[in-house]
């Protein structure tokens, strides 16, 4: 090969000698400053921006409505804390605490809002909107599991983390997790652990049981989990029964377990599916009956305190799981409860504390990767160990990013003083009873960098 | 044999249920000729009229729960508790079956106003654009409710004495076990009431039939020197007063919410479509088959054989019922068919 010079004295080789040197000193700055590079491609940095969004998308609309009022209520409360204003909440009791009051990584937090109407595609369109259009750097809420599992996959295909509200299906942090996705509340697997125990002491051992199901995601892995709990108490599963979303009228569902022997019903079904079928159950008077010697019981495995008000008086004495109470008396839980309550006039629900605390425990995250940059915020989300925010001690497990918290088994309350005091607390379950392998669902989380 | 004597009843009184609100949608359609999307809704404000009716008997003197300082908790007791002690719970109790007395006037005069205010300009119209107009209004309805209840359904329970269950195979000879709800059986009753009420009322009334011989022919009756559009409007109300306590009696079976209208809205139109658009005996043959054969499709045997069955059975027949007879099981000749 020549090495021919041109009129201006340089070699085709001089060329690219130089060519190769200018880029690695271009780029050389870059090499020094953790992930620079990346950084100033990731989707929606802020860059020098005074300001970031947040994207808090939950039903406004529909059935859940109620429900994502609630949690919008509580991510306004949260934005107010981190930019120090208001009496900081949880700010006070979190530990370990990297935030300022001072917004996050000295930049004010702003929102927008969007409506999931709990329907998947909707609030994917939602999600979208807010990440492409408003620019939101990270986005959360939502009161299905059919919604978190939809939207937690645009996360991971747009590179914008999602911080889960209320779901509750195994799969979201099961087959279906995603590395930009983090769910603070409990699971299916871990209502049915937290159950058992309770279970067993106030029904014994040999009971046979009747489900009646949610067709969807949610409904079918809580039927798994608390069919795997009952029978290994050893009580026998009559029936498992699959009821369509909105049904109404269950009580074409409902005359079949009158003579089919069981002496236990188990409502796999939420929100309003909850509320028609728990009344209706009552109205067929399962609640009255004697079946193979034993008074006839209902459980419902998923409680939470506006289903409680939508049931009325049907659901006294009927056991359940919840995330979180109000009534709770750690420290944690009192401070929210009062910073909400002193702010809207009511306590938070179940819905509304999660949703408070998976913003913190964002924000909480960008302060220790001293950066918004997604791939170090989830390093820093992974394996964070934390406390004081309701629940006891919490680990945010890195193999599958589903929290690991004490679980309450509550009981709907026979003499409630309040109008809000619905649940009664049965027991805290410590988080060890409640923990599981997280290879048992399967999945992959997925890459950091997309 | 008690299993399917169950699922009789049960399709006795879902079909009760679905003639009622079947009835008031082909009212309207077989005299205004209005496809009337707003049906649900009526059926959705007659169940809040329940729960409106309730909320005013339990109106409450609120004592301040002094331990609880960051929000406000009440410790509430109803003034008529207060004022009458027993009977006051007594008539508390009642507040469902009472709040029938309040619907019938709340209902006649939304039916009246929604007539006279909405559909009336969209007589001439065609059907798709009345079912732009009435689908319209319905979602306006229910945002109004949502904005003053909430979305949260509202427990409306029965009165304490018809809770329970009626233990109906005692008194027949099937045992013990076979129990059905009081107040379902009620609320068959009552639909049954209320249809032989409607279809008396237009059989055997002067104004009746004038109104049905206006069905027939509108333009002989005119001139006949009879006003037919007033009667029409009339009918109207009359077609939301019986949505309406279809409603009002369903709120303990289903707690109240905006949206059980549209919940509704659909399958009464199915209903209609498969019993016949404009025929009343139609609409109330449909709705007892409908039920009856949902209520059936949902037993394990039958969903063992045909998996998902429970959730396809209304459509499928209303396809089959189409392809065979086109104008619906007793549809009149030239209605709908233009």
């Amino acid at each position: 090969m020549s090495d021919k010079k041109n009129s201006a004295g340089w070699s085709r080789r001089d060329v690219m000698k130089a060519a190769g040197a200018f880029s690695a000193a271009g780029a050389m700055p870059m090499f020094f400053s953790r992930g620079a590079w990346a950084e100033e491609t990731f989707r929606n940095n802020p860059g020098k921006a005074a300001s970031i969004k947040l994207g808090f998308n939950v039903p406004q609309t529909g059935a859940y409505a109620d429900e994502g009022a609630d949690e919008l209520r509580a991510f306004k409360l949260a934005v107010k804390h981190l930019n120090g204003e208001g009496d900081g909440g949880l700010m006070n009791t979190m530990k370990p605490l990297s935030l300022k009051g001072n917004g996050v990584l000295g930049k004010k937090v702003e929102y927008v809002t969007g409506d999931t109407q709990t329907k998947s595609d909707a609030a994917r369109a939602s999600a979208k909107r807010m990440i492409e259009k408003d620019g939101v750097i990270m986005f959360s809420g939502g009161s299905s599991s059919g919604v978190a599992i939809a939207v937690q996959s645009l996360a991971q295909e747009m590179g914008v983390i999602f911080m889960a509200g209320l779901t509750h299906s195994n799969d979201t942090t099961g087959k279906d997790k995603r590395r930009y996705g983090f769910r603070h509340f409990f699971n299916a697997k871990m209502s049915g652990a937290a159950l058992g125990p309770v279970l067993k002491k106030e029904m014994g051992t040999d009971r046979s049981v009747y489900h009646l199901t949610a067709d969807y995601t949610w409904g079918w892995t809580q039927e798994e989990s608390i069919k795997e709990t009952t029978e290994a108490l050893g009580w026998k599963t009559i029936k498992t029964v699959k009821t369509p979303v909105g049904a109404g009228d269950f009580s074409q569902y409902i005359t079949p377990i009158l003579n089919s022997g069981a002496d236990t019903l188990i409502l796999n079904h939420y929100g309003k599916d909850m509320i028609n079928s728990l009344t209706q159950a009552v109205q067929f008077g399962l609640r009255d009956k004697e079946v193979n010697g034993k008074t006839f019981e209902i459980i419902v495995p998923l409680y939470s305190r506006l289903m409680a008000q939508g049931a009325g008086k049907n659901l006294k004495g009927i056991l359940g799981t919840t995330n979180w109470n109000w009534a709770l008396k750690d420290e944690g839980s009192k401070a929210f409860v009062k910073s909400f309550g002193s702010e809207y006039g009511f306590p938070p629900s179940q819905a509304a504390h999660t949703c408070y605390v998976q913003t913190l425990l964002y924000a909480n995250a960008c302060e220790m990767a001293g950066t918004f940059y997604p791939p170090e915020v989830i390093k820093q989300l992974e394996g964070f160990k934390f406390d004081g925010m309701g629940n006891g001690a919490t680990e945010y497990r890195a193999e599958d990013h589903q929290c690991f918290k004490d679980v309450l088994v509550v009981r709907g309350n026979e003499n409630p003083t309040s109008q809000f005091d619905l649940l009664e607390i049965v027991q805290e379950v410590p988080r060890s009873q409640v923990e599981y392998d997280a290879k048992i669902f399967g999945g992959e989380l997925g890459p950091y960098k997309v | 044999m008690d299993a399917i004597f169950l699922q009789i009843l049960n399709g006795l009184d879902k079909g009760g249920a679905y003639a009622l609100i079947a009835l008031g949608l082909t009212l309207v359609f077989g005299t205004l000729g209005v496809v009337n999307f707003a049906h649900g809704a009526l059926f959705m404000l007659g169940a809040f009229c329940s729960v409106t009716f309730q909320k005013l008997l339990t109106m409450s003197k609120q004592v301040k729960d002094e331990s609880i300082t960051f929000f406000d908790a009440f410790k509430e007791q109803p003034y008529l508790e207060i004022w009458f002690g027993d009977f006051g719970t007594t008539i508390i109790d009642y507040s469902v079956p009472l709040s029938i007395l309040f619907a019938i006037p709340v209902m006649l005069l939304i039916g009246l106003i929604m007539e006279r205010g909405l559909i009336r300009h969209f007589y001439k119209r065609t059907h798709a654009e009345q079912i732009l107009v009435t689908f319209g209004l319905a979602i306006v309805i229910q945002e109004i409710v949502k904005s003053i209840y909430g979305a949260n359904p509202i427990p409306t329970p029965a009165p304490e004495i018809v809770s329970g269950t009626a233990p109906i195979g005692v008194l027949i000879g099937l045992g013990e076990s076979v129990v059905y709800p009081w107040w379902r059986l009620i609320y068959l009753a009552f639909s049954g009431m209320i249809i032989t009420g409607v279809f008396a009322f237009l059989n055997y009334t002067t104004y009746g039939m004038v109104v049905r011989a206006g069905m027939m022919d509108r333009e002989t009756v005119g001139m006949l020197g009879i006003d037919v559009e007033r009667r029409f409007t009339v009918v109207f109300g009359l077609a939301a007063v019986v949505t309406g306590l279809a409603g009002v009696m369903y709120s303990p079976i289903l707690p109240p919410d905006y949206h059980m209208g549209m919940d509704f809205l659909v399958l009464s139109f199915v209903v209609v479509v498969v019993g016949g658009m404009g025929s009343l005996g139609g609409a109330v043959a449909a709705g007892f088959l409908l039920g009856m054969l949902q209520s059936f499709a949902s037993m394990n045997e039958i969903k063992s054989i045909i998996p998902g069955i429970d959730q396809i059975i209304i459509y499928l027949v209303a396809v089959v019922v189409l392809l065979v007879r086109p104008r619906g099981l007793l549809g009149r000749e030239g209605v709908m068919e233009d």
